[in-house]
């Protein structure tokens, strides 16, 4: 016999790893399984919207953007306060969000020695804070902002701190990642050119960032669009007949007044809940359409 | 900018040399200063996590006052709202309702997320993956209060009275719950799949050289090497189920409950501190501690499972990387 004859019977007589019967009978098995599970995330959705389309729909109209709540007439019944009230809270929380999200990602990614207890404290502390449940943001509210040391009433201020507070991690994780995006070399090149590191940051590593940062904001605001828990506890007003004219009103907002309705006994009031989600849910979907089209337009690629 | 050349030092022997070392400057004050304000900014989250704690300990301790600590912790009857005899402060069957609801979403969240996770990250075409990927990020997108519309006024009376022919309340843990682990999928779904994404092509490729099929070598090779990703994202989920507010406290009823009856109604911590607290409860009162006193708890709670999860996050990223 030849080697070449040798090897051939060898191979012939390997032990070939070959899927039994058993076992392919389970791959399919278990593929129908995960198309299942992916098809139950799709249907949840697609039935969700429809509900909401359903029963919202013909309740949307100008009269109802244009009008105050009522507690008696559902047909006379709008969401004008609770749409400036929304507005108004969004306003506060983007002016304190923004400049103390973006400053503290900054310290952390570019000047923390993470050596240093204090900033590991920080870092730790933010991930904690991030999954705190909303409703004990609420409590903060009430006892630290509503009451207590700040005592500013149940006003549009106290709300768009909380809700400010509440997101904050949010902006923060997000812009740490679109910060540690930008490659070390952009700092070297700057800092070698003579660039102090404040002139490296603000000039470059800003610049380059600022599309993730944008869009963290962005997610975050609209997070806090419909976070409902914190404001109820703080005790936003129901039905309120007017809109807010300062920081130091006091104010509704689009989930408080769908919370307002939905457990509202007559059902006429719930369906108006249904057209302020609708319109809620489409304010929300403009805002990640411009998040992702500034994702697309403005990201760097390095 | 000063000019190094002309920035000197005076040596021990009086000759002046030119030093590499500069001199405080205007500019490099205005550095420190900058990086002073970015220091504050960040302990700005410290000083609300201290805030929170401080708001929830103050009342805490007043409601201990007034109620045994024992009393609180291993009570079954909550009835706070009563007055004299029929006022009962145990906790019990709030933290049950809690879990009672988180178990029933967990039933439903765990396979589905992770199946959904395995498909994304081991078998999805990048065409399918364009239409999962948003899906979810959209479902994670919905705010809890329309999840709480849609369990009221579709999930239990269409749904589980319709078309399951239930014979469930109103206000029931069965469309909660459901509702909840709907909410918790996306949560576990990215996580699952982000965690055996991370797992290195060898281990697939040598699984694969060994005549596995792609399903076994998910199952058998990919998902337990991703296994402490994969508990995280349970624990996380769990995390947010627990701290969910609204949904329960739409659809889920306001019944302080130790039953195991997934028709009746149930309370959670959450839903009871946002059915409590509607701003106009007088400061000082016994209803106003126990809005704190079960924040307490719940912070508690959540913090312990946070940290589990973050310790398990931290695991798995220095296995690979």
């Amino acid at each position: 016999m030849t080697g070449a004859q040798i090897a051939e019977r060898a191979a012939r007589r390997a032990v070939i790893p070959q899927a039994s019967g058993a076992d392919r009978a389970f791959a399919t098995f278990f593929r129908v399984l995960m198309y299942t599970a992916v098809g139950i995330s799709m249907l949840a959705l697609v039935t969700l919207l429809y509900d909401v389309a359903r029963d919202g729909l013909p309740k949307v109209s100008w009269d109802f953007l244009t009008s105050f709540p009522s507690r008696i007439i559902p047909e006379n019944s709008g969401i004008e306060s609770a749409i400036w009230g929304t507005l108004w809270l969004m306003a506060v929380c983007a002016a304190i969000v923004v400049p103390l999200g973006i400053a503290t990602a900054i310290y952390l990614e570019e000047y923390a020695d993470r050596t240093k207890w204090w900033n590991r404290l920080v870092e730790v502390n933010i991930q904690n804070l991030a999954a705190v449940p909303s409703v004990v943001y609420g409590i903060l509210g009430l006892a630290f902002i509503v009451r207590g040391p700040l005592d500013l009433g149940r006003v549009v201020l106290a709300g768009g701190i909380t809700l400010a507070l509440l997101v904050l991690p949010v902006v923060i994780i997000v812009a740490r990642e679109a910060i540690r995006a930008v490659p070390p070399s952009i700092r070297e090149g700057s800092l070698a050119l003579g660039a102090t590191q404040w002139q490296t940051i603000w000039k470059q590593v800003l610049p380059g960032s600022i599309a993730g940062i944008m869009t963290g904001i962005i997610l975050a605001l609209s997070r806090a669009i419909g976070e409902t828990a914190p404001l109820i506890v703080i005790g936003a007003a129901v039905n309120p007949r007017f809109n807010p004219d300062g920081l130091g009103s006091a104010f509704t907002a689009l989930p408080i007044q769908i919370f307002a309705w939905t457990t509202d006994k007559d059902r006429e009031f719930v369906e108006l809940a249904a057209a302020a989600i609708l319109v809620m849910m489409v304010v929300l979907l403009l805002m990640n359409s411009f998040a992702i089209f500034l994702r697309n337009r403005y990201e760097q690629k390095w | 900018m000063p000019d190094p050349a002309t920035a000197f030092s005076v040596g021990p022997n009086g000759r002046r040399t030119p030093s590499l070392v500069r001199r405080p400057s205007r500019r490099s004050r205005f550095e420190a200063a900058i990086r002073a304000t970015l220091f504050a900014a960040a302990a700005v989250s410290i000083a609300t996590t201290l805030a929170i704690v401080f708001s929830l300990l103050n009342e805490t301790i007043a409601f201990f006052r007034d109620v045994p600590i024992g009393d609180y912790l291993f009570g079954t009857k909550w009835s706070p709202q009563f007055q004299g005899e029929q006022q009962s402060f145990g906790v019990l069957p709030l933290i049950w309702g809690t879990f009672y609801l988180t178990g029933i979403g967990l039933l439903v969240a765990i396979p589905v997320g992770i199946l959904s996770g395995i498909y994304l990250a081991e078998f999805a075409p990048t065409r399918v993956r364009k239409i999962v990927k948003p899906v979810l990020e959209l479902l994670a997108g919905v705010p809890t209060i329309v999840f709480g519309y849609f369990a009221l006024t579709f999930f239990t009376p269409e749904v589980l009275r319709n078309l399951l022919g239930l014979g469930v309340g109103q206000f029931n843990a069965l469309s909660a719950g459901i509702i909840l682990g709907v909410l918790v999928i996306p949560t576990i779904a990215t996580l699952v799949e982000d965690s055996m994404s991370a797992v290195p092509q060898s281990l697939r490729e040598g699984s694969a050289g060994l005549g596995a099929n792609k399903v076994q070598t998910a199952i058998r090779v990919v998902f337990p090497a991703a296994l402490s990703g994969v508990v995280a994202a349970l624990v996380l989920g769990a995390s947010r189920a627990v701290g969910e507010t609204v949904i329960i406290l739409i659809a889920g009823g306001q019944t302080a409950n130790l039953s195991l009856n997934p028709t009746e109604s149930y309370q959670s911590m959450a839903a009871f501190i946002a059915a409590t607290a509607r701003g106009d409860v007088p400061t000082g009162s016994i209803e106003y501690e126990t809005i704190f006193v079960v924040g307490m708890t719940l912070f508690l709670i959540t913090l312990l499972l946070n940290i589990v999860s973050i310790r398990l996050v931290r695991k798995y990223r220095q296995v690979y990387e």
